[in-house]
């Protein structure tokens, strides 16, 4: 055993039990407990204590009964340390130890012996220290957001890091900012605007996309490879160019504050993107299909509609989702061509409600919940087909 | 035979794909003309709207004499800067009424009046009145009357389509507008940006590539910060980052990291004590460029995960027999396969965050320092009200874009001859 990767061993460890413990003290404060210190030096000693007994003890001593002894003591020390706790704090910290005991158990000393053990340990800690770590950093923002829709502003005010929800109120106190944003603040309106711009958009850019796709896939025409690589390139070009001359020139047509203005604009930005990818999948589709339609004098649009399409709901349905997705996102275009409150989408409501400095937080995070939640559920359900489409670059941002 | 056969394939194809080439041209390619145009021109937001002829409708009636009635048109020109030439006037009576001692520039025509008005100069205001009787004595019904509406119609100069050419644009752009100070704004905030995304893209596809329990719930959940609405997500965010009732500051004093709350999107400069050297840090670009790194990490998270994943896991046990440990392996294999998709990322990556707008404009609209060229884009069109200089800030953009894009083809294009 070399005594560069016990270090090594101890001190990772010890560190990753420590960024454990505090991830769950700062959950713990969130609830509204008061917890000041996280203890650094006496949770560092007490895990290299540990990882070096688990060493010592070895096999000695079957694992399951050795974790247990281990997360008791560290348990016990702890709790003796931060005083007044809830029981569910110290059944946390067990399970920690647990999961840590348990992590640390596959390391002996022959296995430290070996050449390139400290690389290894420091790699294993660093994936699960990681895996945590972006957990948390990811997930905490959107968990912010939706603890605060449930809070009132005088609690928020009181201690901005209780984000305990009191479930034992009444129904309508726990969704008033829901409640209050939809009647007060129209949101209802907002959503079905929103939405009659996605959907629109879906259908819109799939009608163009589709023939012209198709046509990039498999007809000869002149300018062929020219199209299909400035295709890219036309999506590769930034919307902030774009708004000016679009501004004026919607002002002057009218179309400025209007639905259908924006349901332009983001058909023709969409385009591009999806004429892209139902290209590169029209051409897998084997061509024999379509030459036997040929003969059965089909023209092209009955070749699309009998043969093309039926084949390839798949490819439409993720594109789809996509334009969606973009479409209910989108903020820049709306914020330059609404400023009549009657035609917002979610996105511009939510930033107009920002405006006024006045407007509590929680309603302004109960909208972010609302627009927030039909993308995340779009894309968790059909994660698998939207992970394909997102490597092809399909959302720009 | 064949000759026929593929110009209706060409006809056909032309067909199929002219609807999509013409929005696409309307919508995408044209501005970016336009742009080069109004960059040229000294335009204002207000000279947009094009000088309408307008008219408001009072009836009015006349003491002692119910059988008449008087309409006053108030006229004006909608525009304070522009006249409108040959304006022309027309209005629908009711039947059985008929005008008295009617304006001279007006006649009536089968129940209605024109009127020619001439031009209308800037500012242009005037009361027109029209008299009216009751041919059958009857008494006039005022609703029905007011419920009809003048229509007007007049030529003006659009004041974009004119042929009046001036550099004013770009030579305030360059020498009037902190240029410089724009121009490293915006160059910290794309490079840092991209270069963070890239790194902790790397790290969380390497560690997403290995098998452990929850590995497709982790890689759905490291996507969300890139799906979710920028809208919500930026206002969660300054939140979460407000001094004084924000979470993280809170924790951070609660935890005695720091003494005194800090103004995370609200402060330029941070002077940080290092060895006795008092190094600044420009505070709110570091937190704005944090932000982009969380939301955009996940695209080259994702692009790098599916190279790893296409790399041959012979190679790494090649490399395992040879006594290779982790970091030699990550060096020597796992690096130079994905240096390719890193390349095309960085691209990418770097365009995008160039033009990035909403993010900085949600998150602290372009105070302390966080004005990038995207930000200037808006407040020089909007704020100002000066849509030549927006235009003229957008070419440069442009200009610049594509500057680093030949730079970046011949960089990478040497780099391919050479392997």
């Amino acid at each position: 055993m070399k005594t560069k990767n016990l270090i090594y061993y101890a001190l990772i460890s010890s560190i990753f039990l420590f960024s454990l413990v505090s991830i769950w003290k700062i959950l713990v404060t969130l609830q509204g407990v008061e917890l000041k210190n996280f203890n650094f030096e006496i949770i560092i000693t007490l895990g290299i204590a540990i990882s070096l007994l688990n060493l010592i003890i070895g096999e000695k001593l079957n694992y399951l009964i050795k974790s247990t002894l281990f997360a008791f003591i560290f348990t016990f020390v702890d709790g003796y340390i931060v005083q007044v706790m809830p029981v569910w704090y110290n059944i946390g910290i067990f399970a920690i130890l647990i999961f840590f005991t348990l992590k640390i158990n596959k390391y002996s000393q022959k296995y430290l012996a070996s050449e390139h053990s400290s690389q290894i340990v420091i790699f294993d800690f660093l994936t699960l220290f990681g895996i945590v770590l972006f957990s948390f950093v990811i997930l905490f923002p959107f968990y912010m957001m939706l603890i605060t829709s449930f809070k009132t502003q005088a609690a928020l005010l009181i201690n901005p890091l209780d984000f305990s929800i009191n479930f034992k109120q009444d129904f309508k106190e726990l969704f008033k900012s829901y409640f209050v944003i939809f009647d007060t603040y129209k949101f209802g309106r907002y959503i079905l605007i929103s939405t009659f711009v996605s959907v629109g958009t879906v259908i819109v850019t799939l009608l163009f996309a589709i023939p012209a796709a198709y046509a990039v896939a498999r007809l000869n025409f002149f300018g062929k490879n020219f199209l299909s690589t400035s295709i890219l390139i036309i999506y590769m070009f930034p919307a902030i160019v774009l708004v000016i001359p679009l501004y004026t020139v919607f002002s002057q047509l009218g179309l400025r504050n209007s639905v259908g203005g924006l349901l332009i604009v983001y058909t023709a930005t969409t385009l591009p993107v999806a004429i892209y990818m139902l290209q590169g999948y029209f051409g897998s589709i084997p061509k024999e299909l379509e030459e036997a339609a040929i003969m059965d004098k089909l023209n092209w649009f009955g070749i699309i509609i009998k043969i093309i399409l039926p084949l390839s709901i798949p490819a439409i349905s993720s594109v789809a989702l996509y334009v969606f997705m973009i479409a209910w996102n989108e903020f820049l275009f709306s914020l330059m061509f609404l400023d009549n409150p009657n035609s917002f989408t979610l996105s511009r409501a939510i930033q107009y409600l920002s405006g006024d400095a006045e407007t509590p937080r929680q309603y302004l995070m109960a909208g972010s919940v609302i627009v927030t939640i039909p993308v995340l559920l779009i894309f968790v359900y059909f994660e698998k087909y939207l992970v394909s489409g997102l490597t092809a670059g399909s959302v720009k941002g | 035979m064949s000759d026929t056969l593929s110009k209706i394939e060409k006809r056909t194809a032309y067909i199929l794909i002219l609807p999509a080439v013409f929005l696409v041209f309307s919508i995408i390619l044209f501005p970016i003309f336009a742009n080069v145009w109004i960059s040229f021109k000294e335009v204002g937001l207000k000279d947009i709207r094009i000088p309408e002829p307008r008219a408001k409708k009072i009836v009015k009636s006349i003491k002692d004499n119910p059988d008449q009635l008087k309409v006053i048109y108030k006229l004006r020109n909608s525009s304070l800067i522009l006249e409108i030439r040959d304006v022309k006037f027309q209005d629908k009576l009711p039947k059985n009424i008929k005008p008295i001692n009617l304006d001279e520039r007006c006649r009536v025509k089968s129940n209605k009046i024109y009127c020619d008005f001439g031009n209308w100069e800037a500012k242009y205001k005037e009361n027109f009145q029209i008299l009216l009787k009751s041919s059958d004595g009857k008494q006039i019904n005022k609703k029905e009357l007011k419920t009809i509406k003048p229509k007007l119609t007049g030529k003006s100069d659009n004041i974009l389509l004119n042929t009046n050419f001036t550099l004013k644009n770009f030579k305030k752009v360059f020498f009037q507008n902190e240029f410089f100070d724009l121009l490293s704004t915006t160059f910290y905030y794309t490079f840092f940006g991209t270069i963070g995304s890239i790194v902790f893209g790397i790290l969380t596809a390497q560690l997403v590539n290995q098998k452990f329990f929850g590995r497709t719930f982790m890689r759905s959940v490291l996507l969300f910060p890139y799906v979710g609405p920028v809208v919500a997500l930026a206002y969660t965010w300054e939140l979460l980052l407000d001094p004084y009732s924000g979470t993280l500051n809170n924790l951070l004093m609660n935890f005695q990291v720091i003494q005194e709350p800090l103004n995370l999107l609200g402060q330029k400069y941070l002077t940080i004590n290092f060895f006795g050297f008092d190094l600044k840090l420009r505070l709110a670009l570091t937190t704005v460029i944090i932000f982009e790194i969380w939301r955009y990490f996940p695209l080259a998270f994702l692009f790098i995960l599916a190279r790893l994943q296409a790399v041959p896991k012979e190679l790494y046990e090649a490399a395992e027999v040879d006594g290779a440990g982790p970091l030699q392996k990550f060096i020597n294999i796992t690096l130079p396969q994905i240096t390719a998709v890193i390349s095309i990322l960085f691209m990418i990556r770097f365009i995008w965050n160039f033009n990035k707008f909403e993010d900085i404009f949600l998150l602290t609209g372009g105070a302390s320092g966080t004005r990038t060229l995207p930000i200037n884009v808006y407040e020089q069109g909007f704020t100002i009200s000066d849509i030549g200089m927006g235009s003229a800030v957008s070419i440069v953009i442009v200009a610049l874009l594509l500057l680093f894009m030949f730079v970046y083809f011949k960089l990478i294009g040497k780099r391919a001859d050479e392997n």
